[in-house]
């Protein structure tokens, strides 16, 4: 059967808060999904209110075609996994694991072969009559899942689960998260803030932005292709530079800016006369004498940074430093800070989109 | 009957001392944790006010007391003049008298009093179960559940009628549950009864007014337990399927086992012990062992005796509340906690 998780029109307010607006997503059976954004975006709420802690204020939540107004979430085919991991302290690993077999009512023998089948699964074959106190961070991480995984959920919700861990252990579990979900093939929602994170494991992401959903697509779509400014500048470094639209021609534009005339592609059918930003990658951008590019920005050195394979220059920029990383090929002249210095860019690396809200403050 | 309470008394002190002395001398050479760095940290003077204020507070009003009851249980009833002559003995008889009544009764046993002893115990366990009930779900909305605001609201709702004499209270229960009270003019008046119910005879007043005298012995107790849960905890629970009651015997219960260990050995405890309350709602046929207790210190004049009623009640009480932590598996230390 079918647990495509369907949000349709998907308001919710806290007061005079609101939370999330006007969300409509269908999120695809077997998938790994991910909600990507800073803290306060609303994409906790939403997936509380898709495990069933929030009502939604306007709109529905269908999983696998099916209403899910008025379910608690012990009716929902959902399980959480907890920012915190919600452990039971006094129960062991095992009894942890089959918690939700236990109110199900499955007797104690299953019970513990499930159990012991999942401990298999996550690695913890030989752990499961430990309390799990006893354990590591991220073999309590593994648990957690495990436990969820128990009630063989149609659809796992995943709340920043790895954000207690320390950054090796998180990379190592990002691949062992993937290799679980595509083993148990059910969907998989996703929340973090971290977009390493939500770029290596998603199958599609969903950028959220003050309770709006900016952008959904794949991770290449995404970096590549940004719908928003707020998503250019969230997902990746980039180089924002402001500035009216004055010609508009076969998916391209021309943008004047502080830095003379810029071109880069138009992807949101911008006009001239329109505000718009234009967003360059630090990795796109070059050292002009080092190539024949269509852009050339004249500015300032402001600071060299060296980081073994890339070095960084900060240039002044319209309104924030513009960074390019050059990779260390080791003929990177030294600049002194103040020096004039000039780089290029070619039309098709830059994206030009309409002036909104940034990422930065 | 003196001959033998004082040396013990100077044997438990002179203990008590040479135990400091011991702590003392340990706590030169050690140098990590623990009493020398006590010791270290308040200073000779501060540490010797502390320890010293401690082990005097634990010997005279705890120790000395009580030892001079356990001799009095154990001595016959004399005049004044009799004291300290031949006949200041030790015997067992007053414990035998609360076993088996006066020498000439024709019963076996003295059921009068033993009845009494074992309703007293029933009740104060009824009252625990009462106030566990009541106070449970309070204590779990004030720590899972309210906000800020309404939680110190709540606080003081239940702390406001505690500054009202506990006499006073038990009264204002007796003209609540008169014949001519607000209860039965309530009934009355809906129609739902044309007789005044006599509830001080049912004892229902002395169980309404015992349980809400220990309500906050037993609420914070439990607050503290259950607010130092997780949140998370019970909505993982719902999450993996449980209906809301199973949340709270799967997870929050369990967890908050020993708050709710406390609560109950002090709500059970000070019920056993209580005297006001039954005095003055206790129906006319009805004798907490308390009263006994009282009667033979004041009334009956009879302390000795007294003496052995008041000791045996509290060590079956000792005895039952430590059943029942092992029944439950709960340790003494957790209790503290």
């Amino acid at each position: 059967m079918s647990a495509n998780v369907e949000l349709e029109n998907l308001n919710i307010r806290f007061g005079d808060f609101h939370a999330v607006k006007d969300v409509n997503l269908n999120i695809r059976d077997g998938e790994f999904f991910s909600f990507l954004g800073p803290s306060g975006c609303g994409k906790t709420t939403i997936l509380r209110a898709v495990s069933g802690f929030n009502d939604p204020t306007e709109g529905a939540i269908y999983i696998g075609g099916e209403n899910m107004l008025g379910s608690g979430p012990n009716e929902r085919p959902t399980a959480l996994v907890f920012q915190s991991l919600a452990l039971f302290p006094l129960m062991s690993v095992a009894d942890n694991i089959s918690f939700g077999l236990k109110v199900r009512g499955v007797g104690k023998v299953q019970r513990r072969k499930k159990a012991d089948e999942l401990l298999e699964m996550i690695a913890l074959s030989d752990q499961g009559d430990k309390l799990p106190s006893e354990l590591s961070g991220g073999q309590r991480q593994r648990v957690a899942i495990a436990r969820a995984l128990a009630v063989e959920p149609k659809v796992l919700l995943l709340d920043e689960p790895l954000s207690a861990l320390d950054l090796k252990l998180r990379e190592h579990m990002r691949t062992e998260l993937r290799r679980i979900q595509q083993r148990v093939g059910i969907t998989f929602i996703y929340i973090t803030h971290d977009q390493g994170e939500a770029l290596t494991m998603s199958d599609r992401i969903a950028v959220m932005s003050h309770g709006v959903m900016q952008q959904v697509g794949s991770a290449q779509d995404i970096y590549d292709n940004p719908a928003t400014s707020f998503v250019a500048s969230f997902v990746g470094e980039n180089n924002p530079i402001n500035g009216t639209v004055i010609a508009a021609e076969e998916g391209y534009v021309s943008l004047k800016t502080d830095f003379g005339e810029l071109r880069g592609r138009n992807e949101r059918g911008l006009q001239p006369g329109d505000r718009a930003t234009l967003f360059i990658r630090p990795q796109n951008l070059c050292l002009s004498e080092r190539g024949d590019f269509d852009n050339c920005i004249q500015t300032t050195v402001n600071d060299q940074e060296f980081e073994g394979e890339f070095e960084h220059l900060y240039l002044a920029g319209d309104s924030r430093n513009l960074v390019v990383s050059l990779i260390n090929d080791g003929a990177i002249p030294q600049f002194s800070n103040g020096s004039p210095i000039s780089v290029g860019f070619h039309s098709d690396r830059a994206v030009v989109l309409p002036a909104g809200e940034m990422a930065y403050e | 009957m003196n001959n033998l309470l004082l040396p013990i008394a100077s044997l438990i002190g002179a203990g008590l001392v040479i135990l400091g002395l011991m702590f003392y001398r340990r706590s030169q050479h050690a140098t990590g944790s623990g009493f020398g760095h006590f010791l270290r940290r308040n200073g000779v003077f501060v540490s010797s006010y502390l320890i010293l204020s401690l082990l005097g507070w634990i010997f005279f009003m705890i120790i000395l007391p009580q030892l001079y009851m356990v001799d009095f249980s154990f001595s016959h009833n004399l005049p004044p003049s009799k004291i300290g002559g031949p006949e200041d003995v030790y015997t067992t008889q007053n414990y035998e008298y609360l076993l088996f009544g006066s020498p000439g009764s024709e019963d076996a046993f003295n059921w009068l009093h033993l009845k009494v002893f074992l309703r007293t115990i029933l009740a104060a366990v009824v009252v625990t179960i009462i106030d566990l009930a009541l106070c449970y779900p309070v204590a779990y909305y004030m720590a899972q559940s309210a906000s800020s605001g309404k939680l110190r609201m709540m606080a003081l709702c239940l702390l406001l009628p505690f500054w009202v004499n506990e006499i006073l209270r038990a009264f204002a229960f007796r003209i609540l549950f008169g014949s001519g009270g607000v209860f039965n003019n309530v009934l009355m008046g809906m129609g739902l009864i044309d007789q005044p119910v006599d509830f001080i005879r049912a004892d229902v007043g002395l169980y309404a007014g015992l349980s809400y005298a220990y309500l906050l012995l037993m609420i914070f107790p439990l607050y503290n337990a259950i607010e130092s849960l997780d949140h998370s905890q019970i909505e993982a629970a719902k999450d993996l399927g449980c209906p809301w009651w199973r949340v709270h015997f799967e997870v929050v219960m369990p967890f908050a086992k020993p708050g709710i260990a406390s609560g109950c050995t002090m709500v059970f405890m000070l019920s056993c012990g209580a005297l006001a309350a039954p005095q003055i709602l206790g129906g006319p046929s009805s004798l907490w062992f308390t009263q006994i207790i009282y009667q033979w210190f004041n009334t009956g004049g009879n302390w000795p005796l007294g003496a052995a009623y008041a000791l045996v009640l509290l060590v079956v009480c000792i005895i039952f509340v430590m059943a029942v932590m092992r029944l439950f598996k709960v340790s003494f230390g957790e209790i503290i906690k």
